[in-house]
């Protein structure tokens, strides 16, 4: 064991972004650019009834009218959206029937990655579906999902085997007018995982998603919709990374949760797209939303996030909270560093009497890093005695780097509560120098340092997700002090 | 010779503090370093641990022969230096023994010795922490967080106990604590007196030198030892003061 856990810092200590690596593979890809054409192409190339087109093409003309929000604490050249790829695909003469049909160089991809898409993974007991640039290319245990009623499988292929499932919960949480990259989704996503767990099941595994950008000047916008019904359970993993590249590329994703009468869903999030080089060179533009309604009483909704990579991080996971009794958490790690910059947070809405939320945000800068946690407390008419917790603590490592804090709270109801602490700390000179006199080197130091004010957030994470997060801190944070 | 400072000029920050120091420590002997307030006995401890922010100006230090001076501060550490801290750090959500665990491997690892598992490190741990009588739900929190005065100044010695030093300098490890604990923590330098080793005890009060009695005492006083003698001049220092030796230096409370 101890070995282990030196070898987890020795890995931490040593190496740039590991992930950048490009897969060749023969591709679909639609020209840059973006009009009605497009996007009838995008959904006629994914079979899609016209229904779906119709939605497509009523978020396109809404996003017309729409003007890109700037409200954030981030500094980043115009968008050029006509000069996006927004379709990307491996090319396929059929659709794989089984997962020895996905191209071998997509499974060395994803095997570097550390996915076991084969079947040994059952091994690791973790049900995982693919999305490599726009497509979804496996989803693995579908058949152990399927004996416990668990549909488990890509954005397209649920619009075509559950229609009505997916028609009646798009859009249910983040509407397609929501917000200028929401809405953009809502008009060219390619694809994503959809999940739905029925009354009473105890999904009997971890789901996860790995998120992957191959292509050049691709954008990825990936959809993912997750509903558990009355009584059930599910514990959803995403992860993501993407290859060097010295131009940006972007990433808005939509991710809606819908938690029935005494359901629970717990959404992690590993995030590593490329953050870009140490001179702010290339990264991803990260602008995601995700929100959860705990629609039904007693219903439960958490979100852990650790997000490392991307340039620019835009991303609010958020609970509305409806059902009585029902229950929000947000708990997050941002980190940034070089030139990295991140506006990260939550909003809790509390609609519903004695509701609760929990938000636990620590934010570490580095280098010439900016980070911003962002969070809203809402607590409507209705919430009667509903309370919040929210916590955020900011560690800077170095005097060139910056930590911002923007609570906001708007309470409509005298018997709510709320509570805010909130910290902002240097790592200790007097803490690094205790560590040295015992004989640690300033690398393991920091990291030791790091992890323990992470410790909070990483306890929320499934045992493999929160190793894997130490290891991303570490090398994130890597020549970041001393 | 464990320990030689020749001439030893040090600032704290821009301002001179130690003004030529000289001592040798022998392997198996206990010093005991005493003077009044902002006489340079911290500043000491602190430049020969290597620690940013003071700066050596002229003198040497020799330890094990070698150049104290030119080690990192992990360096000393590895090559068994230890400085008990006056007041020691908080590291918030990093676990007493995990902390503890890491820092011994550290110094096995530079010194080619394999590795102690986690098994192997709690058994060890364990019996360290009852000879220091330290409260075994101590050894799972994090380091040094909410300890009261007395439990930090135990787990000084635990983490002393468990990593065995060659030389430790304890920088007013008394201070703070009542009766009992005191004799704790005399019990536990006690224990690790050996021919081979050696202890620098920095404090201001005779009575700390009943429990743990020194081969040397010496007078520290703006900046210089002005003073050496046997531990009979700890009970003199403690009836007269150190008025008569130091004459510009405050009395000590």
């Amino acid at each position: 064991m101890a070995n282990d856990e030196r070898k987890t810092i020795e890995r931490a200590t040593t190496g740039d972004y590991a992930y950048g690596f490009v897969t060749e593979v023969e591709s679909d890809t639609v020209p840059p650019g973006l009009n009605e054409d497009v996007i009838r192409m995008i959904s006629s190339k994914k079979g899609e009834p016209d229904w779906l087109l119709q939605w497509r093409l009523r978020a396109y003309r809404h996003w017309l009218t729409m003007k890109e929000p700037r409200w954030a604490n981030l500094r980043y050249p115009e968008i050029d959206y006509q000069a996006i790829r927004y379709f990307s695909a491996p090319r396929k003469k059929a659709g794989p029937k089984s997962l020895d049909e996905i191209d071998p160089e997509i499974r060395r991809t994803y095997e570097k990655l550390g996915i076991p898409l084969a079947e040994q993974g059952r091994l690791a007991g973790v049900a995982v579906d693919a999305v490599f640039d726009s497509v979804s290319v496996a989803t693995t245990f579908k058949e152990k999902l399927a004996e416990a009623g668990v549909i488990f499988c890509s954005f397209s292929e649920a619009v075509k085997t559950h229609p009505d499932l997916v028609r009646k919960w798009l859009g249910s949480v983040v509407p397609y007018t929501d917000n200028y990259y929401a809405t953009l989704n809502s008009a060219v996503f390619t694809d994503g995982s959809f999940c739905y767990v029925p009354k009473g099941v105890r999904c009997p595994m971890e789901l996860s998603t790995y998120f992957r950008i191959n292509a050049v000047d691709t954008g990825q916008f990936e959809r993912t919709l997750i509903v558990a019904e009355e009584g059930s359970y599910v514990s959803y993993l995403e992860g993501c990374s993407a290859p060097m590249r010295d131009t940006n590329q972007l990433h808005a994703a939509v991710v809606e949760l819908v938690a029935l009468d005494r359901a629970t869903i717990k959404y992690s999030t590993v995030q590593n797209w490329y953050p870009g080089d140490k001179e702010g060179k290339g990264g991803i533009f990260n602008f995601v939303t995700k929100r959860g309604r705990c629609k039904g009483v007693h219903s439960r909704i958490t979100w852990t996030q650790v997000e490392t990579g991307s340039a620019i991080t835009w991303k609010y996971p958020s609970c509305i909270l409806q059902g009585d009794h029902s229950i929000g958490e947000f708990y997050s790690v941002a980190v940034t560093n070089n030139l990295q910059q991140a506006d990260t947070g939550t909003k809790m809405i509390h609609i519903g009497k004695h509701t609760k939320s929990t938000i636990i945000s620590k934010g570490i800068s580095a280098g010439r890093g900016q980070n911003t946690y962002r969070g809203g407390v809402t607590m409507t008419k209705s919430a009667h005695n509903a309370r919040n917790y929210s916590q955020c603590d900011s560690l800077l490592l170095g005097d060139q780097c910056g930590a911002h804090t923007f609570p906001y709270l708007d309470v409509q109801n005298p018997t709510a509560q709320i509570e805010h602490e909130a910290s902002t700390s240097r790592i200790g000179e007097d803490q690094l120098f205790y560590c040295r006199q015992r004989g640690l080197s300033t690398e393991d130091a920091v990291n030791m340092i790091v992890n323990g004010f992470c410790k909070r957030v990483f306890k929320e994470l499934p045992m493999e997700f929160a190793v894997e997060s130490q290891k991303l801190l570490g090398v994130s944070l890597e020549g970041s002090v001393g | 010779m464990l320990l030689e400072i020749r001439d030893l000029h040090a600032n704290a920050g821009d301002k001179p503090v130690l003004k030529g120091i000289h001592l040798s420590v022998k392997a198996g002997e206990v010093h005991a370093i005493m003077g009044p307030n902002g006489s340079g006995k911290s500043t000491l401890a602190h430049v020969l641990a290597g620690r940013d922010g003071f700066v050596v100006t002229s003198g040497e230090v020799k330890y094990q022969g070698r150049d104290l001076l030119a080690m990192s501060p992990e360096e000393r550490a590895r090559e068994g230096f230890f400085l008990g801290f006056q007041y020691p750090v908080e590291i918030p959500g990093v676990g007493n023994t995990y902390f503890l665990k890491n820092a011994l491997n550290a110094i096995r690892k530079h010194r080619g010795q394999p590795e102690l598992d986690a098994v192997e490190f709690l058994a060890l741990v364990r019996e360290k922490a009852r000879i220091v009588k330290i409260d075994e739900n101590l050894l799972n929190r994090p380091v040094n967080e909410g300890f009261s005065g007395g439990e930090k100044k135990r787990n000084e010695i635990l983490q002393m106990a468990v990593l065995q030093p060659t030389l430790a300098i304890l920088d007013e490890t008394d201070s703070g604590l009542d009766i009992d604990a005191m004799r704790t923590v005399a019990d536990g330098i006690n224990g690790l007196r050996s021919p081979d080793r050696a202890t620098i005890l920095v404090t201001h009060y005779q009575r700390f030198l009943d429990y743990v009695i020194p081969d040397k005492v010496h007078v520290l006083a703006d900046g210089r030892l002005v003073k050496s003698g046997g531990k009979e001049l700890a009970l003199e220092l403690e009836k007269k003061g150190y008025g008569w030796i130091a004459p510009k230096a405050e009395a000590t409370p």
